[in-house]
């Protein structure tokens, strides 16, 4: 695959050869902090999604404002059967309890996502992470720009050389939206949940409009974390799976096609 | 790997043995203030620990959220109920005039209470959310007697740091810690919006925790045993539910 790709592409396959190897020289793709928190978030999430989707089987309903029962009138039902017998599904069968283990595992793989999580924020703003590599130059917000790096993707547009050793004003966006709206989000909607944190911080509840509104805003965060997944991952593919998921291990790049 | 020059390594070095002696240094503090669940074992031990401390740390005596009388849901919903037993019948039948409540363990005078004893003590309402862990929650108004008001009358001894309750249910019992027996909106509960605690919501006497989900709010409950170590009551894990699965500790 990497030498069909240079024998099109001759010069820009030198180009990005000689690109990633002055990268290797100087600094790797990610650093060591990035890529040991980005694997201990993806397997904290898939954790958090499993245990999650488990505790939403056991009331599929979703309310907004303070209080919400199976008497109740829900703000909307999933389609889906449940793990309570007193749960209206239309379903003629209820599945096994798993929330015991389920909460267990979603709040212990929680703590470890947060924290990891705050390693990298801290270290992130400490290092310069975010400046340098997230935050995107005031010539990147031409509507040209914008509209390129949006485009690409849809055309099936493998990214350019210099794409490999940055990111495009699209990519930057996101990525600042997912580490400080929607993580932030889905933990604070996260916490208000605990009767005991809305105890000691009740105005945290009454902003996001009571504690049904907070579980409704839990599981619309978490879709948009998961949306954000697939389209991490389709990209990732796009641009070649093994040699952006190695970059994210070893934190080189590219260095199957030098030897081409 | 090639580039370990000594630095790092003495660095890294360091920064693992700080880490590991901060770990055991926190450990031992955890032990020391109680901060460590009774079912801290297994893989998710950890995770309770941390959000047992966490929590103890943070609510020892935050109060939980109270509502306006219009905040009161019209149809409180009384979750799933098994079948009541023979004995529950008998003295449902009579009007729970036979209910008891008795107390003993690390107490002065372990003691016995009727259902007028305990409405013949000052009361405390208050209107606050019960969550279950599913999900679903409601608003109702709550009367009942403070737990710490009878724990006062039966005189807990200084080192007790457990209060355990026993419900009518067969094989279903609980506990909690000093700081949750203790704390004022903790009630062993007979009076719902008014009147008298429903059956279906676990009248004649509920424990009401508003700071901990529904399954920590016991029904029909008949007996409290006051201590300073849970390894004797069940698997030692502190409660039934944590038995199949669910934590002792559920302020989340």
């Amino acid at each position: 695959m990497a030498t069909s790709g240079s024998a099109q592409l001759p010069a820009e396959a030198f180009s990005s050869a000689a690109s990633s190897l002055a990268v290797t020289k100087v600094a790797p793709r990610h650093s060591a902090l990035v890529r040991v928190t980005h694997w201990i978030t993806t397997f904290c999430f898939f954790a958090l999604l499993v245990t999650g989707i488990e505790i939403a089987i056991s009331h599929p309903r979703f309310y907004w404002g303070e209080t919400g029962t199976v008497l109740t009138k829900p703000l909307f039902q999933l389609p889906i059967p449940s793990s309570r017998r007193l749960v209206p599904t239309g379903y003629g069968y209820v599945l096994p309890d798993q929330n015991g283990w389920s909460r267990a595992l979603h709040f212990e793989s929680a703590w470890v996502a947060v924290l990891t999580g705050l390693l990298y924020v801290i270290s992130g703003l400490f290092t310069g992470h975010f400046r340098r590599h997230l935050l995107p130059s005031t010539a990147d917000f031409s509507w040209r720009a914008v509209l390129t790096s949006f485009a690409k993707p849809f055309r099936l547009e493998r990214p350019s050389a210099a794409e490999a050793s940055s990111y495009n004003v699209l990519q930057r966006l996101t990525y600042l939206f997912v580490i400080f709206v929607l993580f932030p989000l889905v933990i604070w909607s996260g916490l208000d949940m605990s009767l005991a944190f809305a105890s000691a911080f009740p105005w945290s509840v009454t902003l996001l409009g009571g504690r049904q509104s907070a579980r409704t805003i839990h599981f619309f965060v978490s879709l948009a974390l998961v949306l954000f997944l697939f389209v991490h991952v389709a990209m990732v593919c796009l641009a070649g799976f093994w040699s952006r998921t190695g970059a994210m291990i070893t934190g080189r790049i590219g260095t199957r096609k030098e030897h081409t | 790997m090639i580039n370990l020059s000594r630095r790092r390594l003495i660095v890294s070095g360091l920064a693992a043995t700080a880490g590991a002696s901060g770990l055991a240094v926190a450990a031992r503090l955890a032990q020391k203030h109680g901060l460590i669940s009774p079912d801290h074992g297994g893989i998710y031990g950890i995770g309770e620990t941390l959000t047992y401390a966490s929590q103890r740390l943070l609510t020892r005596h935050s109060l939980a959220r109270e509502f306006p009388r219009s905040g009161i849901s019209p149809r409180p919903f009384p979750n799933e109920l098994a079948p009541l037993t023979e004995e529950f019948k008998r003295v449902q039948a009579g009007g729970f005039a036979d209910w008891r409540l008795s107390v003993d363990g690390m107490v002065h005078q372990p003691g016995s209470f009727s259902m007028a004893d305990l409405r013949s003590y000052p009361s405390r309402s208050h209107i606050t959310e019960i969550a279950c862990e599913e999900g679903w929650s409601y608003i109702a108004e709550w009367t009942g007697v403070p737990l710490s008001h009878v724990l006062q009358l039966v005189g807990v001894q200084p080192q007790a740091r457990y209060v355990v309750y026993v419900s009518m249910e067969p094989d279903t019992w609980d506990s909690i810690d000093m700081a949750d027996a203790l704390h004022p909106q903790t009630l062993l509960c007979y009076g719902m919006n008014g009147s008298d605690l429903p059956v279906p919501h676990g009248g004649p006497l509920r424990m009401r925790l508003p700071r901990q989900v529904g399954y920590k709010n016991k029904k029909f409950i008949t007996h409290l045993t006051v201590t300073d170590n849970l390894k004797r009551f069940g698997k030692g894990l502190g409660c039934v539910d944590a038995e199949y699965g669910y934590a002792w500790y559920a302020g989340i």
